[in-house]
């Protein structure tokens, strides 16, 4: 991916009220590139995005667009425009004239204002619209119109903050595969910030996951998920069994009370390191063929797969299978090498990964929470 | 429509009977002495004899209409800076604000008058400074300068109101699609906080065109306005027939330009006054 860089952040630190939202963060974003940031709320992604958008100026480090630096550019001289977290469509203003108003401040011709406005509503399956106003649409047509209000300035790049989480669970996967398709048609950079990592999986060329003001990883959605760099993006990603192990050599791991055949190296010998292996990739087998050996302490059914958690020598692995297992049954389980993947120890170690205080419910109220805190 | 309960009905008969009693019949009684003669019986005459207040009426609205103005070019960009103020510079010029309306209306324009009459304080400060004798009582300018530091409060609150009710969000959305500071001003400020400047226009407006004190203390006596008109009508027993149809007319023409005004705002909030 080594095309023109279009955006480059330079070191960027940002402090609220003394307390720091951003730590010298670097980023370069290519052009026609769909970007999402990641991370939990309160790790920085839409300060970042702020930032590229000119809402908010860094206290330290340098915003460079196609070479320049912009630090000091007003949003409205930026080639940049925004999707914002609810909207913020005009309630004075009907569909036709929202989507109208950054062609009008640019005082274009009305002939082409009226065709671009139509050629958007198109695209985002709102023809007929352009007298409604925004204020009897549904959540999801708003967002439409929210969406069509920035594309028709043809920015370079499209920002989008959580566009999607206030929309329901079916609404939000059609509007990602509309994004997506939008984003291929009209060739715009996109830069996403969302929590949500099924979305930036789903979506996106390259995930930034951020924690802490600071970026833990840059990689395409199948790198992030595959090969974590650690614990907390390991964690974020999907679920993990995070599990301390002993590189006995390259290719050899020890955990659980067990060596295990792996594809990493490049270690010190006998280093201490977190092993992470997917649910998914654990398969379970009869106590006799098993590597290692647990009892079922939780069952729940998922639809595509029952999500087991199993009491290995006190740490409880979550496993995910599609053949029935019984609470109370103790059961053999199987990882191939490849399932296992080493990542270095890092200040996040030891927070994730073991699920002995899991549960679906709690799981919901913390999301509930952070979304809260968010507002 | 909802029956109401017991309590609902209870809890709103007092105003009931306030404004039967205060609103309602004193109106009546406006409209019944405009349409009759001194023996009670129908007439025109009141409303057609008006023809030869045509003047009064034509100054009285100018000058409202002056001061109303005057008001809003005052009170728009200080209900906006005090929308953006910091809490604390908030606070303080709120208290500036709201300080004379917690002195009587008499009392401040009293206080205006000692200030500008002939030998008051401001022209024997500019006599002293060197300026020629300035006389101030007495000209249009007081008048509407009287109704302009009466009124303009009025002006500022409901304006203020809406300003901070404006989502910032919007702004930046503006600013996001290309607008600098005054075209964001006038796309996006002005058409969101209509509302707030159809109440301050209305506030002002209404008791500017019905004041009697405030010409009559500051205009010594040489403008004679709708109100001092009516007052001076009301105070001889044998005209209180054209009193009151100067009253209803006046009060005809606040409620059309409430009726345009509501319409210029062309919000769903209707304004109430």
């Amino acid at each position: 991916m080594n095309k023109d860089i279009l955006i480059r952040l330079n070191g960027i630190s940002k402090a609220f009220d003394g307390e720091t939202v951003l730590d010298s963060i670097s980023l370069e974003i290519h052009d026609k590139e769909f970007i999402t940031l990641l991370g939990p709320s309160g790790c920085g992604k839409t300060t970042t995005l702020r930032i590229i958008g000119g809402f908010e100026t860094p206290d330290e480090g340098d915003v460079f667009f196609d070479g320049k630096r912009i630090n000091d550019v007003p949003p409205y001289q930026r080639q940049v425009n925004t999707v914002f977290q609810r909207y913020a469509l005009f309630p004075h203003l009907n569909v036709f004239d929202n989507i109208a108003f950054g062609l009008r401040i640019q005082k274009r011709p009305d002939a082409e204002i009226r065709q671009k406005v139509k050629d958007m509503l198109a695209m985002v399956n709102l023809k007929g619209f352009e007298r409604r106003k925004v204020s009897t649409l549904s959540g999801g047509q708003q967002q439409r119109v929210a969406i069509a209000r920035a594309l028709v300035n043809q920015p370079k790049v499209l920002l989008l903050d959580e566009p999607l989480a206030a929309l329901d669970l079916k609404l939000r996967k059609d509007m990602q595969n509309e994004l997506k398709n939008i984003q291929h048609q009209t060739g715009i950079t996109f830069i996403y910030v969302t929590h949500d990592q099924e979305e930036a999986l789903s979506m996106s060329d390259t995930v930034v996951v951020m924690a802490h003001g600071q970026i833990q990883q840059i990689g395409s959605p199948t790198d992030i998920y595959n090969e974590p760099v650690n614990a907390f993006v390991a964690d974020f990603i999907g679920e993990s069994n995070i599990v301390d192990g002993i590189m006995l050599a390259d290719r050899s791991v020890r955990f659980a009370g067990h060596t295990f055949v792996c594809v990493d190296g490049g270690f010190a010998k006998n280093e201490q390191v977190d092993v992470v292996v997917r649910p998914e990739d654990v398969d379970v087998v009869p106590v006799e063929k098993g590597m290692l050996k647990g009892l079922v302490t939780g069952v729940t059914f998922k639809g595509v797969h029952y999500e087991i958690i199993v009491d290995v020598d006190g740490f409880k692995w979550m496993i995910q299978t599609t053949d029935f297992v019984a609470e109370g049954e103790t059961i053999g389980l199987y990882i191939e090498p490849d399932a296992i993947h080493i990542m270095k120890k890092s200040e996040f170690s030891g927070m994730f990964g073991d699920y002995s205080s899991f549960s679906d419910e709690l799981d919901k109220l913390s999301v509930i929470t952070e979304d809260e805190e968010e507002e | 429509m909802k029956k109401q309960s017991v309590f609902e009905r209870l809890a709103n008969a007092p105003h009931l009977v306030w404004s039967a009693l205060f609103i309602i019949a004193p109106l009546l009684f406006v409209v019944y002495f405009a349409f009759t003669d001194r023996d009670g019986g129908f007439t025109l005459e009141n409303i057609l004899s008006l023809s030869s207040y045509s003047g009064t009426f034509v100054m009285s609205l100018g000058f409202s209409l002056i001061a109303t103005t005057v008001c809003f070019l005052i009170g728009y960009p200080l209900a906006y800076c005090m929308s953006r103020a910091s809490e604390k510079s908030r606070t303080i010029l709120m208290v500036l604000l709201m300080l004379p309306m917690w002195i009587s209306l008499l009392i401040r324009t009293y206080s205006l008058m000692a200030l500008l009459d002939n030998g008051g304080l401001v022209s024997t400060f500019l006599t002293r400074l060197g300026f020629q004798k300035l006389t101030f009582i007495g000209t249009e300018g007081a008048v509407i300068l009287g109704m302009i530091y009466d009124f303009l409060p009025y002006m500022v609150l409901p304006i203020y109101t809406s300003m901070t009710k404006l989502d910032k969000r919007y702004l930046e959305a503006a600013n996001d699609l290309g607008c600098n500071g005054w075209q964001t001003l006038f796309k996006v400020i002005l058409p969101l906080t209509t509302p707030g400047i159809v109440s301050g226009v209305t506030m002002v407006f209404v008791p500017s065109i019905s004041t009697f004190y405030i010409s009559q203390k500051l205009g010594g006596g040489s403008f004679d306005l709708l109100g001092d008109t009516i007052e001076r009508q009301f105070q001889n027993a044998v005209t209180y027939h054209t009193g009151a149809a100067i009253s209803l007319v006046m009060m005809i023409l606040i409620l059309i330009s409430l009726a345009v005004m509501n319409k210029f705002s062309d919000s769903e909030e209707d304004i109430i006054v």
